[in-house]
């Protein structure tokens, strides 16, 4: 077996177990420099993700591990998020028992998102999100002496565990049906396999727990609550690395492994799409947490990227693509404020964001990037994904009525997004009170996660040639090493 | 040439940006600077600017998004090349009448010019991709200085009322244009490239019929096109002068602009069916807006709806679908730019002197301020309509393009504009430059009264300039934009699949 495909997999894995022995010797005044370490790590692996920007593609472990340009992609997404993640969690480190562990989870987690990536197996990709939400359990309650954040973790413990109680039987269900739980198999087999019984509800339920992970509608309502609890750094982990990960496995089962079935159930899909926005979004409108809103903002989104792979066409699951990569840096640049602002404060009030733009030029502005991205307005990032995903869902217009609608819905969706948005911003620029204007002083690695961060939202609104490139490339690579007399295009109808 | 210009502004914004903000002199220099040079360029375009070519001129072309299709497309025309030099000449006014900001200037100059930098780009990008993505870049910056700097006591809901009024519209106009690309099928949003496929591949008239009232009314919204207006006028209001000056004048003439490139020459079935909406719903801007702007007491409401009744006269234009009534449209596009310009800026200078907008505590004000006076006085006449204003020859120009078709029409229009507009415009002047001087007002001191203040006249007398020479000259603009229309308004009716009498084709049939 080809063990160099899983170089980036073991070294992370290796950081992780890194970070754990050195904190046995490090004297405890000295933490900061083992989250300085890490982030060093993850930036590093970052660097070699993307030099070695043409891995040879192939498979691992009897076909269960792929690495294609679609994984190589992801993989470029959850390094960035660990990176910054790291870099963000430095500050707080003095007041974080175990630092040190919060730091390997992290990087456990990102393992799990790794392997995620190139799951190309059902049980590999229970596993792989086994390991990160497993992990999660751990990062949200991480606070140990904040009742909300153990709350916040038992929520997610309880109801991470249901959806993972669907993906199991999902799989088995699956298994028993086709006799295998690979997805190229699956894919060479979908003619026959798309009119059991058995497998489409095996299907189902993989999806439904999925659609946990990513926080769609019906299987929503977890978020809110462990946004709000776990820490700021968990939050923002959650919302970029762990979200991009269900999406990852959503696009490669419902491309990889059944493309025939999606095309059929794209509407579905669309339908569940249509519902999540205004879900997300009208349940944002009376937040005054700010980490509150970003779990409702947070549903809205998966809401759009549902329509993107609900059109089942080459041009909505890039356009997923490009919308999560501009995501990523989106959120984070958002929650790089949200942190900054909470260490101070104590609080993720909109009211504890009051005259943010006086007490610190950085974080407001990295802020501003996040919510006016997240709003879906030029020259950002945020735009141009949702350009590309309305753009998708609009070129199916003429099949069917529910395109338009659609598209009518995502419309409404970000005409409600700005209102809660600009409600953060106005906190922002032109608080009604304003008690507390004294400087916040936020350290050199919140700096340098902001500059990446913020960096990104931006040069992807402007520039975002390459990122399209490569989203292209990663779908059409999804669906091309099926065997011959399989169905090789159910995009453009 | 055009990349320059476009760039200018963005980069005045970003020397702003990395000076710290205690150089206030500095950073107001910089702003200043950049807008004089912005002014320079746009009038060497338009005096190298070609009369008698329908075409593109000084045409920059480069993929940007090879991946999704989007070109980096400049490119000045009759359409745009007047509202490129009304542009500049607004920004350069706004960024100099705010001499009083003092409050976080640096962020208030750098919002500045990217409203400027964006408004610029959405007028000069033939790609629509890149007309949406300026406009909207510049709606940002618009509703924080709202915020920030406006004024009243109702500034924050005015400010959520057009965020969410504009974001609807243009989230509208959106989904119009992305539908467009998706049913054409071009695979590319360039208005060229579109025009040339579509005239090969006409859309099918149940698209059309479903895409242009998306156009319209998405881009109608940002215009304030009635019932769609309530954000404007206490909008306006709210906003600090220079907001409003280049909002009101410059970056509402975007759905307009857009409108002419877009709707009109691309979906002619579209047009026959829903410009008949249109004639109506134009005559809620006039006159209704009209009898509202008549019951002001508040000079900041009065001239928001005047404006929005001068958006009327501009629907109208469109709607008339004929070369001449369209020319007037472009006309009074660029009239009631450099118009909304000087009245927000007069009104900026009373409310910061008298320290009110409302009409009743003012009165007499000419005697004390008589530069102030005489510009305020000019300003109202040409609102409503007096001949050696450049808004005359395009509101006749739209009566004339639309008297064919829709005389009565034409006749209430004249009516809302000539007598409606007559009689508030008359009754601000009576009651804030005439009659006695109230007491509380004797302190009000004119623009420049002092000797080392007479620069602070600029601003005022550049705009007044601008609109007094295109109102002696208006041949300098029409020249420019006729052959363009006449393209348009051509494509605009040709593929009439019905063959309804229209006035339009008689004229264009008649050109061939």
């Amino acid at each position: 077996m080809n063990y160099s495909l899983l170089t980036i997999e073991i070294l992370a894995a290796l950081l992780g177990l890194a970070v754990l022995m050195v904190d046995l010797w490090i004297p405890a005044g000295s933490r900061k420099l083992l989250g300085i370490g890490a982030a060093t790590g993850m930036g590093i692996l970052l660097t070699y993700a993307i030099g070695s920007a043409a891995p040879g593609d192939g498979t691992a472990f009897g076909g269960m591990f792929v690495v294609d340009a679609f994984s190589s992609y992801f993989k470029g997404i959850f390094l960035l998020a660990a990176f910054i993640i790291l870099l963000l969690s430095v500050s707080g480190s003095e007041q974080v028992q175990g630092y040190g562990e919060y730091c390997a989870l992290v990087i456990f987690a990102l393992t799990g998102m790794l392997f995620a990536a190139s799951a190309n197996d059902f049980l590999l990709m229970f596993v792989s999100l086994e390991l990160i939400t497993v992990t999660f359990y751990i990062l949200v309650s991480f606070q140990r002496n904040r009742l909300a954040s153990l709350e916040a973790g038992v929520k997610y413990l309880i109801l991470g565990a249901l959806a993972s109680g669907f993906m199991v039987f999902g799989t088995a269900l699956i298994f028993g049906a086709a006799n295998t739980t690979n997805f190229y198999e699956i894919a060479a087999r979908q003619g026959e396999l798309g009119k059991s019984t058995v497998f489409l509800t095996g299907l189902l339920l993989t999806i439904v727990g999925l659609g946990f992970k990513i926080a769609a509608f019906p299987f929503q309502m977890w978020a809110p609550d462990v946004y709000q609890g776990a820490p700021a750094t968990t939050t923002a982990f959650l919302a970029s690395g762990s979200k991009a990960a269900g999406f990852a496995l959503l696009v490669r089962v419902a491309f990889g492994a059944v493309p025939e079935i999606t095309a059929h159930w794209g509407k579905l899909l669309i339908g569940f799409g249509m519902v999540t926005i205004l879900y997300g979004s009208l349940c944002a409108i009376p937040q005054r947490s700010v980490k509150r809103l970003m779990g409702y903002s947070s549903i809205a989104n998966a809401g759009y990227l549902l329509l993107g792979i609900g059109v089942a066409s080459l041009t909505g699951s890039s356009a997923v693509l490009v919308y999560l990569g501009g995501y990523v840096f989106t959120v984070l640049a958002a929650f790089a404020a949200i942190q900054g602002v909470s260490e101070v404060t104590h609080s993720d009030d909109i009211s504890s964001f009051a005259g943010l733009a006086r007490r610190s030029p950085w974080l407001a502005t990295s802020l501003t990037v996040g919510m006016v991205s997240l709003a879906g307005i030029p020259p950002l990032a945020g735009f141009f994904g949702k350009f590309l995903l309305l753009k998708a869902v609009a070129a199916q217009v003429g099949t069917s009525s529910i395109f338009l609608m659609a598209l009518g819905t995502a419309g409404l969706g970000v005409v409600i997004s700005i209102y809660y948005y600009f409600g953060v911003l106005r906190s922002v620029y032109w608080p009604r009170v304003e008690n507390d204007l004294s400087p916040i002083v936020i350290s050199g690695t919140t700096k340098l996660a902001i500059i990446v961060a913020v960096g990104g939202v931006l040069t992807l609104g402007v520039l975002p040639d390459s990122l399209v490139k490569g989203a292209k490339q990663g779908v059409a690579g999804l669906m091309a090493p099926l065997p011959a007399g399989a169905p090789v295009q159910t995009t453009s109808k | 040439m055009l990349t320059n210009l476009l760039l200018i502004p963005f980069l005045g914004a970003l020397l702003i940006l990395i000076i710290p903000g205690n150089f206030r002199v500095i950073l107001r220099g910089i702003a200043i600077l950049t807008s004089s040079i912005q002014v320079l360029k746009a009038i060497s375009i338009f005096a190298a600017f070609q009369t008698g070519i329908a075409g593109l001129q000084f045409e920059e072309n480069a993929p940007w998004i090879p991946a999704a299709g989007f070109n980096y497309h400049l490119g000045v025309d009759g359409l745009n090349i007047g509202l490129v030099l009304m542009t500049s000449l607004v920004s350069l006014a706004a960024v100099l009448v705010s001499s009083d900001v003092e409050r976080q200037s640096k962020l208030f100059y750098l919002l500045l010019l990217l409203i400027s930098g964006g408004a610029t780009g959405a007028f000069l990008s033939q790609d629509l991709y890149f007309l949406y993505f300026f406009n909207e870049l510049a709606l940002v910056p618009t509703f924080i200085m709202m915020g920030v700097w406006g004024r009243g006591e109702h500034k924050a809901y005015a400010t959520y009322q057009m965020a969410i009024y504009l974001t609807l519209g243009a989230i509208v106009a959106l989904i119009g244009l992305v539908t467009l690309h998706g049913v054409s099928g071009a695979n590319s949003l360039d208005a060229a490239t579109l025009k040339l496929w579509l005239a090969g591949k006409p859309l099918s008239s149940s698209a059309q019929e479903v895409v242009f009232p998306l156009l319209l009314f998405g881009f109608g919204t940002l215009v304030g096109l009635w019932p769609f207006h309530s954000w404007a006028a206490p909008g306006y209001a709210a906003a600090p002068t220079a907001t409003a000056m280049l909002h009101a004048g410059v970056l509402k003439k975007v759905g307009l602009y857009a409108l002419i490139r877009v709707a009109l020459p691309l979906m002619p079935h579209g047009a026959a069916v829903w410009l008949p909406i249109l004639s109506t719903l134009c005559l809620g801007n006039i006159l209704y807006c009209g009898w509202v702007a008549m019951r002001q007491r508040d000079l900041a409401l009065l001239l928001g709806n005047s404006s929005l009744a001068h958006m009327g006269f501009c629907f109208l234009g469109l709607a008339s679908l004929s070369v001449v009534g369209i020319t007037g449209v472009v006309v009074i596009m660029v009239a009631h730019g450099l118009l909304a310009g000087l009245s927000y800026a007069v009104l900026g200078y009373l409310s910061k002197t008298v320290g009110t907008t409302n009409m009743d505590k003012m009165g007499g004000i000419l005697k004390n301020a008589p530069f102030i006076g005489t510009i305020g006085i000019m300003a109202f006449m040409a609102g409503c309509g007096l001949p050696g204003f450049a808004n005359f020859p395009g509101e006749i120009g739209v009566m004339f393009g639309a008297w064919k078709t829709m005389p009565w029409l034409v006749v209430i229009a004249a009516w809302g504009g000539l007598i409606i507009g007559g009689v508030y415009m008359l009754r601000a002047i009576r009651d804030i430059f005439h009659g006695p001087l109230q007491a509380q007002n004797a302190g009000v001191r004119d623009a420049g009264g002092s000797l080392e203040g007479y620069w602070r006249r600029v601003p005022y007398l550049l705009l007044v300039s601008a609109l007094i020479f295109f109102g002696v000259s208006p041949d300098t603009l029409v020249q420019r934009i006729h052959p363009t229309v006449e393209d348009i308004v051509k494509a605009a009716t040709l593929h009439e699949p019905t063959g309804e009498a229209k006035p339009a084709p008689a004229i264009a049939e008649a050109k061939h």
